[in-house]
């Protein structure tokens, strides 16, 4: 017997990507019955699901930021690679090396396999499971960084710049930009790793998550709020907060701040210098161009579909390597920072790349 | 090159004057001879080989790219050397070249060569490498850090003036080992004599009304205040120049001044426009300031001209100790025994007490004049702004109310602060155009009041740039007014700033553009290029 083609068990509904034979959606955009969540980042777990089945750390991630009574009336937690068969349809978990909890989800049925990454990255993250390649008949990718000028360095240089800019502004309170869920664990870890050993200080937003990220056995050091009090102690300090706080009154406590900002945007330079940027960190939990087409490699998918980011350029790339890919075209994923930037920003989207042209779909 | 990129790069994104020397000061204490010295080449413009163009780095690019890929790319990025620093592939293991290296060979390869050479260096660096190498070889560095920023780092650096290393700048070459080896303490200053170097210009303070209240008035002389820009004209054996009080070669922009500079000694002056004797605009001096090499129409329509007020060496004898008065009797015989052409003396302006100079001042309205200048006839001549000695006494600005039309986050400490400003008049056909922009002139009460008021009143978002409603009014003062193509009005401002805010007043009632209109001096057209790009 043929295995049947994913497509055929795999459909794009309004509410998101639906496993048929599995009576499950992958990441749905609204609130459904049954859902599989790949990782805790708002745009892929939302609120109002009635069960829910996501890695432990996931689960945990969604009860912290939803609330117990919204992220789920029913919780299945389901460790990475424990199979579990919903339908005829064998399920399994695998790290997918974004954030702490972070899956991908494969899934065979009559001996076709499909992988959904969920958002991933290659780079190394001292806060979470690294990915892990799974060999597959169609690949469904994330790509945020689909553009071949996003190509990320060693998070390791990028620590250095900062620690580097604290050596020659000794007095300044840098004051770094990162998302609050995953991206700031990541840059404490990094710093620590890097043998900063000084309290960090980290705005409210980011509390719950940081406790979180320790009790799961994530190493984060001395932290401590950056309220109004502390003031004193900002001097030379390093001050973690979501984005949009850095381009904020809430910044006017600290003295002639440098405001850093970790993200995979700032290897653009118009980029950086929008958002006020004076010391750019790349550092992004999304895989970069060479990584998406690496790690689409390594997977020896005959087939990619793309859900959300700079689909056509990829496409275009993989079709240039005998690939055939696809636009999923799922309407309302996004790079989780654009939730977390302040609304000046967000008010002038960056420019399509390739907009001039006709959009790129689906090439037979 | 590893860390000259770092350099550059930090340099573009920080806004603050201080902490720019700061990165240059680390910089030039950390990197050695004589990758330094190029890289201060590089950054005071000293630097000359054949820049390679950007169609050799589109070609090896496209050599190495798909061609599809690669036009999206530039199409998002918007910056050429960007988009190859990004998306070349990275290939061959090795580090980047030194920066000295790549300087010393882009002296000795031929154009034919180049496209491999460049393409090799460009396989061995990193993006951040890839981007100075570029920003290099096409020339234009655009990082917002000028030669003489980099001469008060290195000052700093050695804890010698900035102006010290001015006197022996121009007798050097790149990568300026004796320079290094005076500012590190193992030779001794590098000899100036006989070159046409710099010295560093005496300025002058505001007369505030304090000041003016307790000042000596019979002690001082008067002059006016001519609204061109100052220069200093320096000639010696070895040749001529012509320095802006910043002390920028401007020599190659005004070849007549350079002909008639026929005479060994080093001279202050205002350069001007001048038609017959006439002080033109300020607008057609800034049509020679924006051009590197004027074309002979240029040099006929726009006549450059130096009015001269003092004297700082004549021939070998420097005079500079000398009080104001010797110095000027001994311009007046200078003067008088050279009579170069396309020059002249700035008449000492006599006057009988404060109060007569008082009504001179305030009858000062030709274009030509600022306002009034008072030197102490006992001063040397002084480097740097000493207190005391000379004030300017500029006349009164013109004012206009004009409504706040945009407003956009300042940079570092203002970086949570709406401080930057649009304001516009109205037309005759009720709408409002932009005028001007405006960024001081406030106290700090009056900043975190109108940064309230923009978030408060925010109709639209362009990135860092909110618009709000066209309902708050602003008193803006300004030195003059002039036509300008550039402008969507037609018309920019010199020095505009904000006096006061006009809560009082209903924005319907604000000035239209006809009264500004009519306060530009005739025959200033401007063409092409805007004052903003010398002001700001």
């Amino acid at each position: 017997m043929v295995a049947p083609h994913p497509e055929t068990w795999l459909r794009v509904l309004p509410q998101g990507l639906f496993c048929e034979p599995g009576g499950f959606f992958i990441d749905p955009l609204r609130a459904v019955e049954r859902a599989v969540i790949s990782h805790g980042h708002s745009d892929h777990a939302r609120a109002g699901h009635d069960a829910v089945l996501a890695t432990p750390e996931t689960l945990a991630i969604m009860r912290a930021r939803m609330g117990e009574g919204r992220a789920g009336r029913v919780q299945q937690p389901l460790p990475y690679h424990e199979p579990i068969t919903l339908g005829g349809v064998t399920m399994r978990l695998v790290p997918a090396g974004h954030v702490l909890g972070a899956a991908q989800i494969v899934m065979e049925w009559r001996g076709s396999r499909a992988v959904v990454s969920g958002d991933y990255k290659r780079q190394r993250d001292p806060t979470c499971a690294a990915f892990e390649p799974v060999e597959c008949d169609v690949f469904v990718t994330e790509a945020t960084f689909g553009f071949p000028v996003f190509r990320h360095p060693p998070p390791e240089h990028e620590i250095g710049k900062l620690l580097k800019s604290l050596t020659l502004f000794p007095d300044r309170t840098h004051l770094v930009g990162a998302y609050s869920l995953g991206k700031s664990q990541r840059v404490i870890a990094l710093l620590r790793e890097a043998g900063w050993d000084a309290p960090i200080y980290i705005h409210g937003a980011l509390a719950s998550i940081c406790a979180l990220y320790e009790a799961q056995g994530v190493r984060l050091g001395d932290l401590r709020p950056a309220t109004v009090a502390a003031k004193d102690k900002f001097r030379g300090a390093i001050v973690i907060a979501p984005p949009a706080a850095t381009a904020d009154r809430w910044t006017r406590r600290f003295n002639d701040p440098v405001i850093a900002r970790a993200s995979g945007w700032m290897r653009v330079r118009q980029r950086a210098k929008m958002a006020g940027v004076e010391l750019p960190l790349i550092v992004s939990d999304h895989a970069d161009w060479d990584d998406l087409l690496s790690t689409i490699t390594e997977t020896r998918a005959p087939e990619v579909w793309v859900t959300h980011g700079s689909e056509e350029a990829l496409i275009h790339a993989l079709s240039l390597r005998q690939i055939r890919g696809r636009a999923l075209r799922l309407v309302g994923y996004e790079d989780e920072e654009a939730s977390e930037e302040a609304p000046d920003e967000l008010a002038s989207p960056p420019p399509e790349p390739g907009q001039h042209l006709a959009p790129l779909t689906d090439a037979p | 090159m590893t860390p000259f990129a770092e350099l550059l790069e930090r340099l573009v994104f920080t806004p603050g004057r201080l902490a720019k020397t700061a990165l240059l000061r680390d910089y030039f204490a950390h990197t050695p001879d004589p990758d330094r010295g190029y890289a201060l080449a590089a950054i005071a413009g000293d630097l000359s080989f054949v820049a390679a163009k950007p169609a050799m780095i589109r070609q090896i690019t496209e050599e190495r790219v798909d061609p599809t890929l690669f036009a999206w790319s530039y199409d998002y990025v918007g910056d050429l050397a960007e988009t190859v620093s990004l998306i070349w592939p990275t290939t061959a293991p090795g580090t980047a070249p030194r920066l000295s290296e790549v300087v010393a060979a882009l002296h000795d390869t031929s154009k034919l060569a180049m496209p491999a050479r460049v393409a090799g260096w460009l396989d061995v660096c990193d993006p951040s490498e890839r981007l100075a190498l570029l920003k290099l070889i096409t020339g234009g560095l655009r990082v917002g850090a000028s030669a003489r920023l980099a001469k008060i780092a290195l000052g700093e650096m050695a804890d010698v003036p900035a102006d010290d290393i001015e006197e022996v700048w121009h007798g050097l070459q790149p990568p300026y080992l004796p320079l290094f080896d005076w500012l590190e303490g193992r030779a001794p200053k590098p000899d100036a004599a006989g070159a046409p170097v710099f010295r560093p210009t005496m300025l002058a303070h505001p007369l505030e009304e304090t000041d003016a209240a307790a000042l000596d008035w019979a002690a001082y002389r008067a002059e006016w205040k001519w609204d061109g820009i100052r220069v200093q004209l320096v000639a010696t054996a070895r040749g001529q120049r012509l320095y802006t009080r910043t002390a920028e070669d401007i020599s190659h922009g005004f070849p007549e001044i350079l002909a008639a500079m026929d005479f060994q000694g080093v001279l202050d002056g205002e350069l001007l426009v001048m038609r017959n004797g006439v002080v033109a605009p300020f607008g057609d001096l800034q049509q020679r300031l924006n051009r590197k090499a004027p074309g002979a129409k240029m040099l006929a329509d726009f006549p450059a001209a130096v009015r001269l007020y003092d004297i700082l060496i004549d021939g070998d004898g420097d005079l500079r100790a000398l009080p104001f008065d010797e110095r000027r009797v001994r311009l007046e015989q200078w003067y008088a025994a050279h009579r170069p052409e396309r020059m002249d003396l700035s008449p000492l302006i006599p006057f009988d007490g404060p109060e007569a100079l008082a009504e001179l001042r305030l009858g000062a309205r030709a274009a030509s004049i600022e306002g009034l200048m008072l030197k102490r006839g006992d001063s040397p001549y002084l480097a740097g702004r000493p207190k005391g000695p000379w004030w300017k006494w500029k006349r009164e600005p013109l004012a206009i109310d004009a409504v706040l039309m945009y407003a956009q986050r300042g940079h570092g400490r203002r970086s949570s602060i709406y401080s930057d400003y649009t304001f516009g008049l109205w037309r005759d056909d009720g709408v409002l155009v932009p005028v001007g922009k405006a960024y001081s002139g406030i106290t700090d009460d009056e900043l975190n009041f109108l940064d309230k008021w923009v978030r408060a009143h925010t109709t639209a978002r362009f990135g860092p740039v909110r618009e709000v409603e066209k309902a708050l009014v602003l008193e803006i003062v300004f030195d003059a007014a002039q036509l300008s193509t550039r402008h969507k009005s037609g018309v920019a401002l010199r020095f505009p700033r904000i006096s006061r805010i006009r809560t009082d007043k209903p924005a319907a009632e604000a000035d239209r553009l006809d009264s500004l209109m009519a306060r530009v001096p005739p025959s200033g057209v401007a063409k092409g290029e805007a004052l903003a790009d010398l002001e700001s």
